[in-house]
C-alpha cells in the first residue's frame, strides 16, 4: 500500500518546526507503524538526509516509550493499542497520515517527534511510592489484601506512563496518570500510612509542572493504551479532598 | 478555612469549588424552574409566589432579608464559579502553547467541549434576565410586583423569547456535562454509579431547560396571555 | 578438538587460529562451609562501612532495570551517594518491564513440597549443571525476601479470595512457586523498584541521568573508578567518577538483530568493560524462547514473545507432509504431527524452552513449517476451547490472544496460533565472583549483564528473581566489603586516566560520524543478525561457527569503512547511538562464536550438533566442560584468552536431563 505522511520535523528543542510531507510506497499492511517509519528512515539515510527521530524501545506495548499523535489521535486510531503495536492495516491505501509529537508545555519537544516526559518521573518522586527500605519488609502473607482491591489496584497500576492521556486531553492535564498511581497505592493496605501526604504532594507536583486541569471530558481514558478508567480520577479527587480536610500540617 | 484554601490552591481544589458552587446553582435553577411553572396556574398564584419569596421567614427575618441572603449566596457562588473557571482556563491555555495541526476528539461530547462558551452565554443571559424581569430596566412594559404581566408581555416580543429559548438550550448543555462532572470532581463517581449519574444529569438538563422553555413557547402560542 | 583444549591448556587451537595465551583457573571467592551457611557466614565475615562514612562513597550505577533500580535505591537507603544512568527517557522503561510470566520464590505457600533446596536444585538442573552451586543456593535463599519486599512496596500481585498471595506453576515446574501480577509481572516489579528509586531521587540521595549512555569504563590503577557517557540529547561526552561502578545493563540478545529484547538493549557497557579487562563468561549461552510470534517479512524490526503459559493449554503441531499448504482446519488429525507430545510423552507441550525451541526448528528445517517462509508451527487451542469453553480460555489468555490478533490480524480463537522461537535471554555475561565483582576490582555486574546464576539455560520466572536478588539483597552487602577496603573519593576526575578515556570516546564518536559510507547501520545489524542466527542460533556446528568466524571480522571491517551515520554528534542522533552499539555487537558476535566453537558439548541453550544422543537430545560432556568459560580480551583481531572456573557439584548429582 501507499500512504502520504505529514510529519513534524524539528531540529532541536529551540528550533522552529514544521510539517514535512513524505510519500511512502509499497508498504506491506503487516508492517507495524514504527517499522513503516523505519523504512522511511532507511530511505532518508540513503538520500543522506537526517532520519525522523522518534521514541520507541520495547515495541511490544509495555515500556511506554513510544508516543506519536497519529491523525490527531494519541497512539493512532486503534483502541487500547500503543503506537508500536499499531499496524499499517489500520490505514487505507492512499491515506494521508499526520504524525505529530505529544504537545504540552510540560512535555517540551526535544527533536522531531521526541518529547521530554521527565515531569512524570518528578510526580512519582514527589510521593508515588510506599516508603519501605530494603530488608525492612514483613513476611508477605501477613498483610492480606482482598482480591477485589488487589485487582482494582492492578487496573490502576497497569499505567505505562506513555503520556497519551496528557497528549489527548484538550487541557494537557496529567490527572489520569497521577490518579492511576494515587489510586493504586491508596487501594492497598500497605499504602495507608502515607496515603494523605502522598496525594497532596503528588497533586502539588503535578500542578507545579504546568499541566492543565481536568474538565472530565474523558479523552484521556479513551486514548489510554492500558484502558485506565476515569473512575480513578474521581478517586484522586476524593483522596485529595479527604487528605486536605484532615491534613494536620 | 485553612484546609479549604489549601485545597483551592490546587487545580483539583478549584474544580471542587466549581462543583460545590455548581451544586448550589443547580439547586437554584431547579427551584427557579419549578417556581416559574406556577405561571400555568394563573397570575394570582405567580404573583403570590413572587411575594412569598420576599415574605418568607417573617417575622423571624424582616421583609426580603432571606431573599437577599439567597441572592448573596447565589452571587457569591457565581463569582467563585467564574473566578475558578477563569483561572483554570488560563492555566489550560498555558498548558499547551503549541497546538496540534490535527487533533481529533474521540470521546468528548459537544457539551463537555463547550462548557466555557456555554458558561459565558449563561452569564450574559443572567445579566440580561435580571435587567429584564427583576429590575425591569431592559423591559419596555415593566410593572413592579406584577410578575405575571411582566413575563407574558416580555415574551410576547418574539425575539426576546428566542433569546430565552437559546439561553435555556445553552443551560441544558451546561447542566448535561456539569451535573455529572460535579459528582466526578467531588470524587463521588465510579463505574457502579456512572450510569445513574449520567442519567441524572440528562434528566436535570432536560427538566430545567424544557420546563423553562415551555413558558415563552406557551406565551408565543397564545396559551398564556 | 575441545578435548585437546582440555589436555593442552597452554597452546589452544580455537576457531582455527592458534592461541598462545596463558590460561588460569579463576577463583570465584566462594565462602567455605556447608552450602546452607555460606551466605550467612560470608555476610558476617565481610567488612562493613561505618554508617557515618557511607555518604563519602559514590557508587555509579549503569542501568535502571530490576537490578539497577533496586540496587540504586537500596544503596541510597544505606547512605551511599549514587549516580544512576539509563539510556531511556525514564528509569521506568528498562526492558525488565516486558517480562510477563512471574517470579519464583521458595515460599512453599502451596504446601506442595517446595523448599529453598528444591528451588536451588531445579535451577541447577534447569541450567543443565553449568551454574555455580553457591550462587544459586543464595538466590533461592533470598527469593523469599524478594516477595516480602515487593509486597511491602505495593506490588499488586495476584491474590486468592482469602486475600493471600496466589501462585501458579510455571515453565514446567512441579511445584507452584511463581508469583505473578496478571501478565505484567515484570512491569509491576520494575515499577516497585522504580518507585523506590524515585523516592531516593526525590530525597536527593540518587542523582539520575536519563537519556545518557555509558560508552566506556575508566580504570585507574587497576580499579574501576568511573565511566564516560554521552548525553543523548546534547551529544556531550562526559566523565563521571565514583568509588565503585556497577553495571546493570541487561542482556545482549540484540546481537541477533531480531530478538524479544527492546530495540535499545545493547552490549556496549559490558563490552567496553570487557575490553578494559573484565572477563566475559559463557558468551555463547543464549536462550531461545519457543513461543514468539513469527517473522512476517523483511520489514520486521523485533520479535514479540507470548507467555509460555500458553503451552499449558495449547497443543503444538505441524502437518506431517512437507509443503502441505492447506489451511489448518482442513488438515485431518491423522495428518498432523503433535511432535512434542510424541517425543516427550511425560512433559509433552510443557517441555523446557530449549527443547521446545529446537524441536520447532527441526520441524521447520524438515520443511514442515507453516506460515510465511515456512518458519512457524501451530499452537492450537481448539481442543482446550472444546474442553473448557471459549469463556475459560478468554479468562486465562484473553490479553495474549488480543495481542496476537493485534499483531497478526488472525483470530486465535478460530485458527491456531503460529509460533516460532526467538532469542530471548542471554545467560552469558561478564564473569563475576561470589560477590558479583568482575575481574576488574571495583566493577560489579548484576542481573542479566552478569553470567552468574542460570548456567546454560534459564528457567521461566527466574530472571526477575535474579535481577532483584542481586539488586536488593546481594550487591548492597557485597559492595560494602569492597568499599570498606578503599579510600573514599580516591579518584581524580581531571586526571590523565579520565581524560584519556574521554578522548578515546570522542575520537570513536567522531570516527563513526566521519566514515560517511554507503550502508546504513541497520543493514549491518541485519547482516550480523543473520550470521549469528544461522550459525550460532538454536543449533551450532563446527563448520558453521568457523564460517561465522570468517564472516564477522569481514563484516566488521566493512562497517568501519562503509557505514553511513547521518546527522550531527551534538544533537539527538539515533543513528549514531545505533552505530556505536552495532560496532560493539560486531565484536561480541565473534566472541560468542568462538566460545560456541570451543565448547564441543551440548548443554542447555547451547546445542552442538556434534554432541547429541541417538535420539537427538543434548549431550553434555561433564568430564571436559564442567567449567565456566571466562574470556579475556587481548586486543581486537587478537585471540582472546580462555580462563576457566571449574564447577564442582557437591550438593547435587550430575545427571543427564530427561524430559521423556
Amino acid at each position: 500500500m501507499n500512504v502520504t505522511l505529514q510529519v513534524w520535523r524539528q531540529k532541536n528543542a529551540t528550533a522552529k518546526g514544521q510539517m514535512v510531507k513524505y510519500e511512502v510506497k509499497n508498504i506491506s499492511p503487516d508492517t507495524s507503524f514504527l517499522e513503516m517509519l523505519d523504512i522511511v528512515n532507511q530511505e532518508l539515510i540513503a538520500r543522506d538526509e537526517d532520519p525522523i527521530a522518534f521514541d520507541h524501545d520495547c515495541r511490544e506495548g509495555i515500556c511506554g516509550m513510544c508516543s506519536l499523535m497519529i491523525n490527531g489521535m494519541a497512539h493512532g486510531p486503534e483502541h487500547a493499542t500503543t503506537t508500536c503495536q499499531l499496524h499499517m492495516r489500520s490505514f487505507k491505501d492512499g491515506d494521508t497520515i499526520y504524525v505529530e509529537p505529544w504537545r504540552a508545555r510540560s512535555f517540551p519537544v526535544l527533536k522531531d517527534l521526541i518529547v521530554d516526559r521527565g515531569a512524570f518521573d518528578r510526580i512519582i518522586a514527589a510521593g508515588g511510592y510506599i516508603s519501605v527500605s530494603t530488608g525492612s519488609a514483613p513476611e508477605a502473607n501477613v498483610i492480606p489484601v482482598p482480591k477485589e482491591n488487589s485487582d482494582l489496584a492492578m487496573d490502576a497500576a497497569a499505567c505505562i506512563a506513555c503520556g497519551a492521556c496528557v497528549a489527548a486531553c484538550p487541557n494537557a492535564s496529567a490527572m489520569l496518570f497521577t490518579a492511576a498511581k494515587v489510586s493504586h497505592l491508596a487501594l492497598l493496605p500497605q499504602g495507608q500510612p502515607e496515603r494523605h501526604k502522598r496525594v497532596i504532594d503528588m497533586v502539588r507536583q503535578m500542578d507545579d509542572e504546568g499541566f492543565g486541569h481536568c474538565t472530565n471530558i474523558g479523552e484521556c481514558s479513551i486514548a489510554c493504551p492500558k484502558e485506565i478508567s476515569m473512575d480513578f480520577i474521581s478517586m484522586l479527587n476524593r483522596e485529595l479532598i479527604k487528605a486536605t480536610a484532615t491534613n494536620k500540617e | 478555612m485553612a484546609p479549604a484554601l489549601a485545597l483551592y490552591r490546587s487545580t483539583i481544589g478549584k474544580k471542587v469549588a466549581m462543583a460545590l458552587t455548581g451544586l448550589i446553582l443547580v439547586g437554584f435553577v431547579v427551584a427557579h424552574m419549578l417556581g416559574n411553572l406556577k405561571i400555568f396556574t394563573g397570575s394570582q398564584h405567580l404573583n403570590e409566589y413572587g411575594e412569598f419569596l420576599r415574605t418568607v421567614g417573617e417575622p423571624l427575618f424582616p421583609y426580603s432579608v432571606l431573599l437577599w441572603i439567597a441572592r448573596i449566596v447565589l452571587l457569591g457562588s457565581v463569582v467563585v464559579h467564574i473566578v475558578a473557571a477563569t483561572q483554570l482556563t488560563m492555566l489550560d491555555r498555558a498548558s499547551r502553547p503549541e497546538r496540534y495541526v490535527f487533533h481529533k476528539k474521540q470521546q468528548a461530547t459537544y457539551a463537555s467541549l463547550t462548557m466555557r462558551w456555554g458558561g459565558l452565554i449563561i452569564l450574559l443571559f443572567v445579566i440580561y434576565h435580571i435587567l429584564h424581569f427583576t429590575t425591569g430596566a431592559a423591559h419596555g412594559n415593566f410593572i413592579e410586583g406584577d410578575v405575571y404581566h411582566n413575563v407574558v408581555s416580555g415574551f410576547q416580543v418574539w425575539y426576546v423569547s428566542v433569546v430565552y429559548i437559546a439561553a435555556m438550550v445553552a443551560l441544558g448543555f451546561h447542566l448535561y456535562h456539569g451535573v455529572w462532572s460535579m459528582f466526578q470532581t467531588l470524587g463521588l463517581n465510579s463505574s457502579k454509579w456512572n450510569g445513574l449519574l449520567r442519567g441524572l444529569s440528562v434528566l436535570t438538563a432536560l427538566v430545567v431547560a424544557g420546563g423553562n422553555i415551555l413558558i415563552p413557547v406557551a406565551v408565543l402560542a397564545g396559551f398564556l396571555s | 578438538m575441545a578435548t585437546d583444549t582440555q589436555q593442552r591448556p597452554a597452546t589452544t587451537e580455537v576457531g582455527g587460529r592458534r592461541s598462545m595465551g596463558f590460561e588460569s583457573t579463576l577463583d570465584a571467592q566462594i565462602p567455605p562451609g556447608p552450602l546452607q551457611d555460606k551466605w550467612d557466614t560470608h555476610r558476617f565475615k565481610m567488612k562493613l562501612v561505618n554508617p557515618a562514612n557511607k555518604r563519602k562513597y559514590t557508587v555509579i550505577m549503569v542501568g535502571s532495570g530490576l537490578g539497577g533500580a533496586s540496587a540504586a535505591a537500596s544503596l541510597a537507603e544505606l547512605g551511599y551517594k549514587v549516580k544512576c544512568f539509563c539510556y531511556q527517557d525514564s528509569p521506568r522503561r528498562a526492558h525488565s518491564i516486558a517480562a510477563q510470566g512471574g517470579i519464583n520464590a521458595a515460599k512453599n505457600y502451596r504446601n506442595d513440597g517446595d523448599s529453598i533446596f528444591r528451588l536451588f536444585y531445579d535451577t541447577i538442573k534447569g541450567g543443565d549443571f553449568r551454574a555455580r552451586e553457591a550462587n544459586v543456593y543464595r538466590l533461592a535463599q533470598v527469593s523469599v525476601n524478594i516477595i516480602d519486599q515487593c509486597v511491602a512496596q505495593g506490588v499488586p500481585f495476584a491474590r486468592e479470595y482469602g486475600g493471600q498471595l496466589d501462585n501458579r506453576s510455571f515453565g514446567g515446574a512441579q511445584v507452584s512457586r511463581t508469583f505473578y501480577a496478571r501478565g505484567q509481572t515484570g512491569q509491576q516489579l520494575l515499577l516497585g523498584a522504580y518507585q523506590q528509586l524515585e523516592r531516593q531521587i526525590g530525597l536527593g540521595n540518587v542523582e539520575m541521568d536519563t537519556r545518557t549512555e555509558m560508552l566506556d569504563l575508566v580504570v585507574v590503577n587497576g580499579r574501576a573508578k568511573g565511566i564516560i557517557t554521552r548525553d543523548m540529547v546534547t551529544g556531550k561526552i562526559e566523565a563521571h567518577a565514583g568509588d565503585a561502578v556497577v553495571l546493570a545493563t541487561g542482556g545482549y540478545g540484540n546481537v541477533f538483530h531480531l530478538s524479544t529484547n527492546a530495540k535499545g538493549s545493547n552490549t556496549t557497557a559490558i563490552w567496553r568493560a570487557h575490553r578494559k579487562g573484565a572477563f566475559f563468561g559463557n558468551p555463547c549461552y543464549t536462550q531461545i524462547h519457543p513461543t514468539c510470534i513469527p517473522v512476517s517479512g523483511e520489514h520486521q524490526s523485533k520479535l514479540t514473545l507470548m507467555s509460555e503459559s500458553l503451552r499449558n493449554d495449547g497443543r503444538v503441531w505441524v502437518p506431517k507432509r512437507p509443503g502441505d499448504t492447506r489451511p489448518p482446519h482442513e488438515i485431518p488429525e491423522a495428518e498432523r504431527d503433535y511432535y512434542l507430545e510424541r517425543k516427550y510423552p511425560s512433559f509433552g507441550n510443557l517441555a523446557p524452552r530449549d527443547i521446545s525451541s529446537r524441536s520447532a526448528k527441526e520441524a521447520c528445517d524438515a520443511g514442515l513449517g507453516v506460515g510465511p517462509g515456512g518458519l512457524g508451527v501451530y499452537l492450537d487451542f481448539a481442543d482446550a476451547i472444546q474442553r473448557l469453553g471459549v469463556a475459560k480460555i478468554r479468562e486465562r489468555y484473553g490479553n495474549l490472544f488480543d495481542m496476537y490478533q493485534r499483531i497478526t490480524a488472525e483470530n486465535p480463537y478460530e485458527v491456531p496460533m503460529r509460533i516460532y522461537p526467538a532469542v530471548h535471554y542471554t545467560m552469558g555475561g561478564l564473569w563475576v565472583d561470589y560477590n558479583l565483582m568482575s575481574t576488574i576490582p571495583g566493577l560489579f555486574v548484576i542481573g542479566e549483564a552478569n553470567f552468574s546464576d542460570h548456567g546454560a539455560n534459564r528457567l521461566g520466572a527466574s530472571a526477575l528473581m535474579q535481577g532483584l536478588a542481586d539488586g536488593y539483597f546481594v550487591l548492597p552487602n557485597t559492595i560494602g566489603d569492597y568499599l570498606a577496603q578503599v579510600k573514599p573519593g580516591d579518584y581524580n576526575l581531571a586526571g590523565d586516566e579520565f581524560r584519556q578515556v574521554q578522548e578515546d570516546v570522542s575520537e570513536r564518536t567522531n570516527r563513526l560520524m566521519s566514515i560517511k559510507g554507503k550502508r546504513s547501520v541497520d543493514s549491518f545489524h541485519r547482516e550480523l543478525g543473520r550470521i549469528m542466527w544461522d550459525e550460532c542460533g538454536m543449533a551450532r556446528n563446527e563448520q558453521g561457527l568457523k564460517r561465522a568466524l570468517e564472516q564477522i571480522p569481514e563484516l566488521r571491517a566493512e562497517f568501519w569503512e562503509n557505514v553511513r551515520v547521518t546527522g550531527e554528534a551534538t544533537n539527538i542522533n539515533q543513528e549514531l547511538e545505533k552505530a556505536g552499539r552495532v560496532a560493539d555487537f560486531l565484536e561480541l558476535g565473534e566472541l560468542m562464536c568462538l566460545d560456541a566453537l570451543h565448547r564441543t558439548e551440548s548443554c542447555g541453550g547451547h546445542f552442538r550438533e556434534e554432541s547429541q544422543t541417538e535420539e537427538g537430545e543434548a549431550l553434555r560432556d561433564d568430564d571436559h566442560f564442567a567449567y565456566v568459560a571466562a574470556w579475556e580480551f587481548r586486543g581486537l583481531n587478537q585471540q582472546p584468552v580462555l580462563h576457566r572456573e571449574p564447577l564442582s557439584f557437591e550438593n547435587v548429582q550430575l545427571a543427564q536431563r530427561s524430559y521423556k
